[in-house]
């Protein structure tokens, strides 16, 4: 599995959102951090062996759970992602 | 060829019998121009107490995050500011990881807790999970779910999990620097009970904490007079928040050192590819290492990491021609 990195989805979806910097995504889903401050590369580097952390819409923690194959974020406002 | 390398070819290779401390630290010291050699060594050595099947395991977090234990390299404490939220896994998902493993063709799938020690509402989850798994999934389950009581140990065996894992995670004299919330000594006890019930005990650790080689040599020895059934090998994977954050990886070479000093130290254990392969390895470093010494590894995703897909683990071991274990020959 490697962590979609690749652009945003809309909200609630199940097929992966936005990853860091991704468009529409306000902050990093790795480091919780704005997007559109500093420079998250090596967070989207990193994004290809961990799934996200940080809410990209709210910044909130996520609850996260790792499977054999894929995982599943939740966002307690912005619903469930799953990859 | 360097003289340990000839020690170990008689003593390990044609005799069975694992380096001592200063060996596998001789191995661990080996230039780079010999390090070819040393794998091969332990390649030969593998196939020929181990043979050349390998163990396909994967593993599931059953309860994520949230751990009263401070163990430096890990994201699901709760004492540091890891971004890693604690969370449940329902019976239903737990079943279906097992379905997802099962389809890879692994043999093993073992259920992971992080906490210290399991209360009772884990050893009722496990209990309810174990059965579920078992009534649908052909597969042995393991389980990792920390510091047991005695009491917890016969219930364990009596739910029928075949393998406990229980990392000592590095070597006695290492160990205060990475853990002070528990000892390596009631780590090591746990195993010993474990070990007494007839369970499998899988017991392995975290390269790239900190510690010196010669510790690194300390480890492997203290891994072989515990003589695990299977013997899991990290490399850390440093983690946001943690206190080990910031640590650089390690380097791919002394890795692949490691992996012949281990297998070497320990030539009938199940050597198993655990985290932080990817980081420290990539895809060439892999493929040395299962020729290398290694003959087991995890497919699919960690606990809280992600892995390479489980198909390119696979088509790597066909291309290598290493037949993937079937279950009938674990039974
Ligand atoms: S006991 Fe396990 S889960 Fe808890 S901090 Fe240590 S390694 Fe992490
Ligand atoms: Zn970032
Ligand atoms: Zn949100």
């Amino acid at each position: 599995m490697s962590g979609d990195t690749t652009g945003p989805a809309p909200l609630g979806t199940s097929t992966g959102f936005g990853g860091p910097a991704g468009a529409g995504a306000s902050w990093c889903d790795r480091c919780g951090t704005p997007t559109g401050e500093g420079d998250h590369t090596a967070c989207r580097a990193a994004r290809q062996l961990e799934p996200p952390r940080y809410c990209g819409h709210c910044r909130r923690r996520m609850k996260v759970q790792v499977l054999p194959v894929g995982w599943a974020a939740v966002c307690v406002e912005h619903g469930e992602t799953r990859a | 060829m360097p003289e340990i390398l000839d020690q170990a070819r008689t003593q390990v290779l044609e005799n069975g019998v694992g380096l001592d401390e200063a060996g596998v630290l001789a191995v661990l010291n080996l230039p780079d121009e010999h390090l070819p050699a040393a794998l091969q060594l332990a390649h030969e050595v593998r196939m020929r107490w181990c043979g050349p099947e390998v163990e396909v395991e994967g593993i599931v977090s059953l309860k994520t995050g949230g751990c009263p234990e401070d163990c430096h390299f890990c994201s699901q404490s709760g004492l540091f500011t890891s971004p890693v939220r604690a969370v449940w896994l329902d019976i239903p998902s737990l079943v279906e990881a097992a379905k997802q493993t099962a389809k890879t063709g692994a043999t093993e799938f073992c259920i992971v807790a992080a906490v210290r020690g399991p209360d009772d509402r884990l050893m009722r989850q496990l209990r309810e999970g174990v059965a579920a798994i078992q009534a649908e999934v052909d597969i042995q389950v393991a389980a990792s779910v920390g510091m047991l009581t005695q009491e917890q140990v016969d219930e364990l065996v009596e739910m029928g999990v075949h393998r406990y894992n229980h990392n000592l995670e590095t070597c006695r004299s290492y160990f205060p620097n990475v853990v002070t919330t528990h000892s390596w000594e009631e780590r090591w006890e746990t195993l010993r009970m474990v070990r007494e019930s007839g369970m499998e005990v899988c017991c392995g650790g975290i390269l790239g904490l900190g510690e010196s080689v010669e510790q690194r040599a300390e480890f492997a020895a203290q891994l072989a007079e515990l003589d695990p059934h299977e013997v899991p090998l990290n490399f850390l994977n440093p983690r946001p928040g943690t206190p080990l954050g910031d640590r650089s990886v390690v380097e791919g070479k002394d890795a692949l050192r490691a992996i012949a000093a281990f297998r070497l130290a320990m030539p009938r254990t199940i050597l198993r590819y655990a985290g932080g392969r990817e980081l420290t390895l990539g895809d060439l470093g892999t493929r040395s290492g299962l020729l290398g010494g290694i003959n087991a590894v995890i497919v699919g995703n960690y606990l809280t990491t992600l892995g390479r897909p489980a198909t390119t683990d696979l088509e790597l071991l066909q291309d290598l021609k290493m037949p993937v274990k079937a279950l009938s020959a674990t039974l």
